[in-house]
């Protein structure tokens, strides 16, 4: 079989997997749709905080779906010694690794179509700004850059049980500062600068762009140069360090 | 005389200032069953990884099938199957699932269930592999091992942790290998797998090879017979080159005496006795 067919069947076998997992699904898909529905009616559902929260809700299932579950992927690979006897055969790692990145991949823009769809049809959100090319760009700078760190930080994790610290002290603090449930524009300056140089607020902000306010790309090249930057720097770290064992 | 499917030479390994292997050379002949030997940290493992290409050599030669594993080539991965000392599987495929997954990476594999017949899991084939016992998962590692129909297979402590039943089966399966052509490097705790299975073994003690040959030349090279018998509740033993000489002057000598020689027993020293004195610390 070629790379690519094999990239294609470990696509599809991750994807069966994932299905048969009740908590990788419930992380991927279910928390992020819980947090939008019930901070929406917890803080009301004035038009102004749902422009906030359904952009900031699409922006954490990118960072859900990516960064929190490949670091937790493939510290259980590794810990397992899947990874291990992956090496040992035939298989290219770029078809193996191909496989598990699409599966995240998919996981994403599923989640952040769901969220734009509910955003809009039971949140009344207006259509007429709504920018898809603006929308996938974003979508996928978010997921490049959120991926490879997710990658990068397994490599740091030492083991399996170790893995929601780890994980969770990047994640929690940056979905506060980042505007994902509220507007940060109050933000005190230290931490304004922390989201700033951080990843999500970009992801964030370009989302809000496409989903609510239709400025086109062109008004948020910074966002994307910062998307960029930390894409490069994730998957330099990812490959740099990577660890079969 | 045909190339050997696994050659090493003055093989290396150093951790740091710990030298792992310190110089080890041996050949393994194509269809042969070669035994490796030896205490744990003796430098097993560190060598068949190597042969396996999971780790680089710090000196020496070493060839698989022609290849230098080292250069990571997919060709040779191709023809080699591994059974590692543990690896993990994805915990929710099913038996029939995993070796399936395996087979579509190899250019020429097995029927994934004949292989699946082959390590006895037809009955576990819709199980997933998560809900294995110890046993039946090292059993699902020879299939996906086998799978690919490697002509050299690597089998590091490939019976740990089975029933002596399941240890029969898994030897019949090496057996089958050895009818098939199959080149197998056996790495193993029990003295009477690699007794049994083995044409030649290999003990390896301190990063060094001590003793090679076939298991029963291993045997006579090194012992004798022991003779032992019971003389008014006292065990006495004998170990002797000749037992004939020896059992005819101790019979002789019972009969003058017009006593038995109780529980009398000639025996040979089995692998694990020529292995335990190898490998003991106090020299012998």
């Amino acid at each position: 079989m070629s790379t690519g067919a094999l990239l294609w069947r470990q696509f599809r076998f991750e994807r069966r997997m994932f299905w048969r997992n009740p908590s990788a699904a419930f992380f991927n898909f279910a928390l992020p749709l819980i947090f939008l529905f019930l901070i929406a009616s917890v803080f009301g559902s004035k038009t102004k905080d749902l422009n906030t929260l359904v952009p900031g809700i699409a922006g954490l299932a990118v960072m859900t779906t990516t960064f929190t579950a490949l670091a937790f992927n493939i510290t259980f690979l590794r810990e397992q010694g899947i990874l291990k006897r992956v090496r040992g055969t035939p298989m290219p790692p770029v078809a193996y690794f191909g496989g598990l990145l699409a599966n995240a991949v998919a996981n994403a823009v599923v989640q952040v179509a769901l969220v734009v769809v509910i955003g809009h049809v039971v949140y009344g959100l207006t259509w007429r700004h709504l920018d898809v090319l603006e929308l996938a760009v974003f979508t996928l700078a978010g997921v490049v850059a959120f991926g490879s760190l997710g990658i990068a930080m397994s490599h740091a994790i030492p083991n399996f049980d170790a893995a929601p610290a780890y994980v969770n002290a990047v994640f929690l603090p940056m979905i506060f500062i980042s505007g994902t449930f509220y507007s940060t524009s109050s933000l005190p300056g230290v931490l304004d600068a922390a989201a700033r140089a951080l990843p999500l607020k970009h992801v964030i902000d370009g989302l809000r762009a496409a989903i609510v306010t239709g400025s086109g790309i062109g008004h948020h090249v910074g966002a994307l140069l910062a998307l960029v930057a930390w894409s490069i720097g994730g998957v330099t770290l990812a490959v740099r360090f990577f660890r079969w064992e | 005389m045909p190339e050997a499917a696994i050659s090493v030479r003055d093989l290396r390994k150093s951790y740091g200032s710990v030298e792992a292997v310190r110089g080890i050379s041996f050949d393994v002949a194509r269809g042969e069953i070669f035994g490796l030997l030896g205490p744990n940290g003796a430098g097993k493992t560190t060598t068949v990884e190597i042969l396996e290409g999971y780790r680089k050599r710090s000196g020496g030669d070493v060839s698989v099938l022609g290849s230098d594993p080292a250069a990571r080539d997919r060709g040779l991965r191709k023809r080699v199957g591994i059974v590692l000392q543990s690896s993990g599987f994805y915990p929710r495929a099913t038996v029939r699932e995993s070796v399936e997954h395996m087979a579509a990476v190899y250019p020429a594999p097995r029927d994934p269930s004949e292989t699946i017949a082959l390590v006895g899991l037809e009955e576990k084939r819709d199980t997933r592999a998560g809900k294995l016992s110890g046993g039946q998962r090292r059993r699902l590692d020879l299939a996906l091992a086998l799978v690919g129909d490697p002509e050299l297979i690597f089998l590091d402590e490939p019976t740990t942790g089975f029933d002596p039943a399941a240890r029969r089966t898994a030897w019949g399966v090496v057996r089958k290998l050895k009818e098939l052509g199959k080149t197998v490097l056996l790495t193993t705790h029990y003295l009477d797998e690699a007794q049994s299975l083995s044409d030649r073994v290999a003990i390896v003690k301190d990063g060094l090879l001590i003793a090679q040959g076939p298991p029963s030349e291993l045997s006579a090279d090194r012992a004798r017979y022991r003779i032992s018998y019971r003389r008014n509740g006292q065990l006495a033993q004998h170990e002797t080159d000749d037992p004939t000489e020896l059992l005819h002057r101790l019979t002789g000598e019972a009969l003058e005496r017009g006593e038995r020689l109780e529980d009398l027993s000639v025996s040979r020293p089995t692998l694990e006795d020529v292995y335990l004195d190898l490998t003991s610390e106090e020299p012998s």
